[in-house]
């Protein structure tokens, strides 16, 4: 069953077109990844698959529900965990945790439930009563991811969810995200290249706005005749660059 | 229940942060006893409590809107808005769970302002109550601006336009520390048009018993609330509905 689906979904802010009709099909239990550098239109389109923003064109489906026209529904469904932490900096964890639950109306037991649930899914117990100000960027993060799953989303936006972490915790956080694969839909964006490689199933490579090739890490590679993902990453970005 | 969740963030957000209650409650009362002890020294009546209570209380309410207009931009440029944009919440869950939690709290700061002034020498009697809610469309002014100042500007602006300019505004042109009138001219007319002077004016009036002037002046206050609600409302919406958060 397809999870999302993408219809000449298009952004332009004035005249710089940021986003250029993006056709794209990802399946239930995928976890995508959007891959591309600083500017390449992957956070427009997670902006726009979560409701943040408005097409100027085009439009998409998430299990059904058009982001344009069905917007509160899609939001049932959906949760994310942006590029900052976005954590509630004077709740404690445990706080945090129970805040995002009560939002999604769930009740008071089934919200401890979930509570718990994540603490211990996240290695987040030890730290349950500490602010979110004073954990590690690491620790807030997993605890960002957390506050995404708490409400049992169906699809899981993960926004550079390592950035600026260092090799252990990103390591922590990708085994993290494993765990997740096949339960849930994921789409997350990186510019790490080992990343798009370790965790997902299929990569989507953007370019200016434009979705320039998607595949399996191996088939890109051998789309581009490269070694490695990076090879071919920087072969489809400079021949998308030349095609201009 | 969404919007109460989200309400009871905001209180913890805003109590937990010392320098809130260092500011909205320490830093009035200080004034209070200061004025109060500096007019046991001087002859003339300047500082006499059942006149600087009203407007001690006023100036108070002003950092209600510093903290209202922190937590709300702190809240969007930490991308937390970013991430509650994306919940199944209302623009009117969204208003209500920010406003909520601040009118107990101003009205925490009133009460404990005139409790002060009671200890100081104020009677306690019917008059000194409508002072107090007088005192309530001028809280509720406050809380706009700061949903206002929260919505259209980042964390540093919204220190530097609340935190100096606002505070400075409704203790320089609302004639706490000096009668309007012994400057007059341009000073007086500005003081007039913006509500701060109103404001104090009418919870003065309560409570030395000129009931007539109370409206008068409330209506100033209630009409820029209104203005600065609506505007607030709109501009929050918008920053909802696009695409920054």
């Amino acid at each position: 069953m397809i999870a999302i689906q993408t219809n000449n979904l298009t952004k332009k802010f004035k005249d710089k077109t940021v986003l250029n009709a993006l056709n794209l099909s990802i399946e239930q239990g995928e976890l995508f990844t959007l891959l591309g550098v600083n500017g390449a239109g992957k956070t427009t389109t997670i902006k726009m698959l979560t409701c943040l923003s408005k097409p100027t064109a085009g439009d998409a489906a998430l299990l059904g529900d058009s982001i344009v026209s069905n917007a509160y529904a899609v939001k049932e469904k959906i949760n994310v965990s942006p590029q900052e932490t976005a954590v509630a900096r004077n709740l404690s964890v445990r706080e945090n945790l129970e805040f995002i639950a009560r939002i999604y109306g769930f009740d008071k037991k089934t919200v401890e439930k979930k509570v718990e649930e994540m603490l211990m899914k996240f290695n987040l117990m030890d730290v349950a009563g500490d602010k979110a100000k004073t954990l590690s960027g690491g620790t807030q993060r997993r605890l960002s991811i957390a506050m995404a799953l708490i409400s049992n989303p169906e699809i899981l936006f993960l926004d550079e969810p390592t950035l600026g972490l260092d090799v252990l915790s990103r390591r922590d956080l990708w085994t993290a995200i494993e765990k997740l694969k096949g339960k849930k839909t994921i789409i997350l964006t990186t510019h790490y290249m080992e990343e798009a490689e370790a965790l997902s199933d299929r990569i989507g490579i953007m370019a200016k706005g434009k979705l320039k090739a998607v595949g399996t890490a191996a088939e890109l590679m051998a789309k581009s005749n490269a070694r490695t993902l990076e090879e071919a990453f920087v072969s489809l970005v400079v021949k998308e660059g030349s095609e201009q | 229940m969404k919007t109460i969740a989200f309400a009871a963030r905001n209180r913890k957000e805003i109590v937990r942060d010392p320098l809130n209650l260092a500011f909205g409650i320490g830093f009035p009362l200080i004034i209070l006893f200061l004025l109060t002890a500096l007019q046991a020294n001087i002859p003339a009546d300047i500082f006499v409590i059942h006149k600087l209570v009203p407007g001690v209380a006023m100036f108070g309410l002003s950092f209600v809107s510093l903290f209202s207009g922190m937590l709300i931009a702190k809240d969007r440029s930490s991308s937390f808005l970013t991430r509650l944009f994306t919940a199944p919440l209302t623009a009117p869950d969204y208003i209500v769970g920010y406003t909520l939690p601040l009118v107990p709290m101003a009205m925490i700061q009133i009460l404990i302002c005139f409790l002060a002034a009671i200890f100081l020498g104020l009677p306690v009697s019917f008059n000194a109550l409508l002072s107090i809610l007088s005192l309530i469309p001028t809280a509720i002014l406050f809380i706009a601006i700061g949903l206002l100042a929260g919505s259209i500007l980042n964390d540093k602006q919204v220190g530097g336009v609340c935190g100096a300019l606002l505070t400075n505004f409704s203790a320089w042109l609302s004639g706490i520390w000096f009668d309007l009138n012994l400057i007059g001219g341009w000073f007086k007319g500005i003081a007039y048009v913006l509500p701060f002077a109103h404001a104090v004016e009418a919870s003065r009036a309560a409570m030395s018993g000129d009931y007539a002037s109370i409206l008068p002046h409330l209506w100033w206050v209630i009409g820029y609330a209104a203005v600065i609600i609506v505007i607030a409302v709109y501009a929050f919406k918008k920053k909802m509905n696009g695409n920054e958060a």
